[in-house]
């Protein structure tokens, strides 16, 4: 969760830089004006700095909570800290890159684990960021024009991401249940669907629950930015479209999907850091011991950690996590602003 | 103008940094303690209520103000291990007593030499059975015990009695037993289990195991894959893949679900821990509908094995080394470990006194209390007390997850997939995951 807020916000730190790079240019202006303008050139550079001054705390408050654990994470995970050493974990024994060998290890058993919930998150990741795409664009240009009922739809819509996670999940929960939830109940009693009830909870169908109650949760967000970047598009593209003759399909090829491409870029990356990253939605769903298909990384690092007590490992397992966040961000990046600007 | 907008920028500023150092502090000095308390009843408030009045006895008592907070078992574990990385802690705390050897090895709590165990009435006034699992063997321990709990085989009187059987004493017999009560039509079951639990999982893995003569860890070699081990994981999951157990059980996470399905007589048994006792109550099952024996063993024992009933279960209490008052810490575990507080603590709680003398009471004799006391004296041994205990726990216990889940969807489980489970959790064992 730290690197996925660390990288939407990456933006906003280093913004304030570019500006600060005239200001030598600015003071050799002011140099040799005489006494009678210094007083002013003194207040002008006190204005100068004073943005910089109130930006202070927002950057010691990114300090403390992003950049500083987060190195601190590292640094962990380079030690060996078990319960021998949690103790006094800044005097833990350096090991270098023992844990990382044992991690990235895939003939070792905790390797070839960590490989396996890895595959579990990508496609778990991939399928979720996908629907709530698809889902989240479909609500949006159904709504876009104004018929009654629209702001009730809406709202509806939203409700899922308005819930506190873990009541909507807990929610599921019941639901999923094989002997009394409500899933089973429609799926093998209402419809008979099935002859055998089946386990949601456990096994691989686990997976498929997963998914679904994370797209369920997650979908609303990409509805409400997409809906937001619809507002953005002016009518006239429309009525020019139509005026050609265009159909729904080619007005949504055409005009939609295009003028939304800033929107989609960005809202990908977080839909893609959040479902990667996901703790509570599988934390709540199966406990502190998911079912092997539906391992997901968040879970799996949380026990080789705190309930097997090796935070070292866990730490090197975060970090590599981390490196992998970090290429798919800055190539999608690259890539997807490389597209735009060809486009434009 | 200046002035006040620098004002302005350095209040902003102490704020933040006001907010990122707080999570210190926490008062502490000779008249007054911090207690974190494991949620033990039905729940935090109920144990807020249970043990505020003795809290108070014991401030009169002594003039030592304890403050009280009750801690939820998912969240124990994570705030014992930030006291303990952080040196601010409590200064008196419960802890699950399979944790012992683990907490043990940080150093983070108060080791219990002679002179500190004459503070509190000597080793001796406690029961023997529970000072095995308060540390490793050949070390002063860091915690005593506090409350007892034992596992015991709970049955439906009525269920029974209408099928005209008696409670099983090998375990054959509570497999034939589970077959008699197996009425899918009528939505019953022979026995309820809690499938989802690792906890439990290796709780049975490690109660069965020793039943067929496993050694869990030599020295601290992990031995998880020993054809003992099979068998005895093979014991477990058999109640699901022979019928007995209704296969949703695998999905059970919570002691409450399993209990609702024995108090709503969907299952004819369970295998459950004392504590069992208070929410079978608070799910309206008084205690004279259910019986309890011991969990039977397969007779005759196989070569090497012995008749476990039950791990050692129970609530330990310790002093945190890094406390202000570690003689108030003393004095107050001294007070809660005082015969008069065990019998009335463990009364309420529902948990067995871990002293000798407090079962002398009446409200001990009852043959409830009688059977679990004698698993817990008698027929209990403790889980390994070694620093690994957890990773332990963890390990088999999700295989023993997995493998009744696999069992629940159907898929035939037999000795060589339990061995192949068994073999991935000793060699992640090993190399240190």
């Amino acid at each position: 969760m730290t690197t996925e807020r660390a990288q939407s916000e990456g933006p906003a730190i280093t913004a304030p830089r570019r500006p600060a790079v005239k200001m030598p240019g600015r003071s050799t202006g002011a140099h040799g004006r005489g006494n009678r303008l210094g007083a002013r050139d003194r207040r002008r550079r006190a204005v100068r700095w004073l943005p910089y001054l109130l930006l202070l705390p927002a950057l010691i408050a990114e300090l403390a909570v992003h950049v500083i654990p987060m190195l601190v994470g590292v640094w962990m995970s380079l030690q060996q800290i078990t319960q021998f050493t949690l103790r006094d974990w800044t005097r833990a024994p350096f090991i270098g890159i023992d844990n990382f060998a044992l991690a990235a290890n895939l003939a070792s058993p905790v390797g070839a684990q960590l490989l396996h919930s890895f595959g579990v998150t990508v496609l778990f990741t991939v399928l979720v960021v996908g629907a709530c795409w698809l889902l989240g664009l479909a609500a949006a240009v159904a709504l876009q024009k104004p018929f009654p009922g629209r702001g009730v739809l809406r709202v509806l819509f939203l409700v899922p991401f308005a819930l506190p996670v873990f009541t909507a999940v807990i929610t599921w929960r019941f639901m999923l249940q094989r002997d009394t939830g409500l899933v089973n109940a429609v799926l093998v009693d209402w419809l008979g669907l099935f002859d055998e009830r089946p386990f949601w909870l456990v096994g691989s169908n686990s997976f498929s629950s997963l998914v679904v109650v994370m797209i369920w949760k997650t979908w609303p967000y990409a509805f409400l930015t997409i809906t937001a970047g619809l507002q953005s598009i002016p009518d006239e593209l429309y009525e020019v479209a139509e005026t050609d003759g265009a159909s729904p399909w080619q007005k949504l090829r055409g005009v939609t999907l295009p003028s939304l491409r800033p929107v989609n870029r960005v809202l990908l990356l977080v839909l893609f850091l959040w479902s990667f990253n996901d703790f509570t939605v599988p934390y709540t769903l199966f406990g502190s011991a998911a079912p092997a298909e539906a391992d997901v990384l968040s879970v799996h690092i949380y026990q080789s950690s705190f309930v097997t007590w090796n935070f070292g490992l866990g730490s090197a397992m975060s970090v590599l996590v981390l490196l992998f966040l970090l290429l798919v961000s800055v190539v999608y990046m690259w890539a997807s602003g490389r597209r735009t600007t060809d486009a434009s | 103008v200046r002035s006040s907008k620098t004002a302005a920028v350095l209040a902003a500023l102490f704020l933040v940094l006001g907010i990122t150092s707080c999570g210190s502090g926490g008062e502490s000095g000779s008249k007054t303690l911090t207690y974190w308390a494991s949620n033990q009843s039905t729940s935090l408030d109920a144990d807020r209520q249970i043990l505020q009045p003795e809290l108070d006895k014991f401030e009169q008592q002594t003039g030592i103000h304890v403050n009280l907070e009750v801690i939820a078992w998912p969240d124990l574990l994570n705030r014992i291990l930030a006291a303990t990385t952080s040196g601010q802690g409590p200064d008196v705390l419960n802890i699950g007593n399979t944790w012992s050897a683990s907490l043990q090895a940080t150093g983070a709590l108060k080791q219990f030499d002679d002179a500190a165990f004459e503070q509190i009435g000597g080793r001796e006034k406690f029961l023997a059975s529970s000072m095995q699992a308060t540390g490793a063997a050949g070390q002063p321990p860091t915690a005593v015990p506090l409350y007892g709990l034992a596992y015991g085989l709970f049955y439906n009187k009525k269920i029974f009695a209408d099928a005209g059987l008696q409670p099983p004493t090998t375990w054959q017999e509570l497999v034939d037993v589970a077959h008699k009560l197996t009425v899918p039509s009528k939505g019953q079951w022979g026995i309820g289990i809690e499938g989802a639990s690792y906890t439990e999982g290796s709780h049975f893995a490690f109660m069965f195991g020793r039943q067929h003569g496993a050694q869990l860890f030599n020295g601290t070699e992990p031995r998880f894959d020993s054809p003992q081990m099979v068998s005895a994981v093979k014991q477990y999951v058999d109640l699901i893949s022979s019928g007995v157990a209704n296969p949703s059980d695998a999905e059970h996470l919570n002691d409450t679900e399993m209990d609702a399905e024995f108090s709503s007589g969907k299952a004819a048994m369970i295998m459950q821990q004392n504590n069992a006792v208070a929410v079978l109550k608070s799910q309206g099952m008084e205690e004279s509908a259910y019986g309890v024996v011991p969990i039977p063993a397969p007779d005759p024992l196989p070569a090497g094995g012995k008749k476990v009933s039950s791990h050692v279960a129970g609530i330990n209490i310790a002093a945190f080394a890094g406390s202000e008052n570690l003689s108030g810490a003393l004095r107050f575990i001294n007070f809660m470990t005082s015969p008069d507080e065990q019998k009335l603590l463990n009364g309420k709680l529902g948990s067995l006194p871990v002293l000798k003398d407090a079962y002398n009471d009446p409200q001990f004799s009852t043959p409830l209390i009688g059977t679990f006391r004698q698993v817990l004296a008698d027929q209990s041994e403790s889980l390994p007390m070694i620093p690994q205990e957890s990773q332990f726990e963890t390990l088999i216990g999700t295989a023993v997850k997995d493998l009744l889940a696999q069992a629940a969807s159907g898929q035939p489980v037999d000795d060589s997939v339990i061995q192949a489970k068994l073999r991935s959790a000793n060699d992640q064992m090993r190399s240190g995951g």
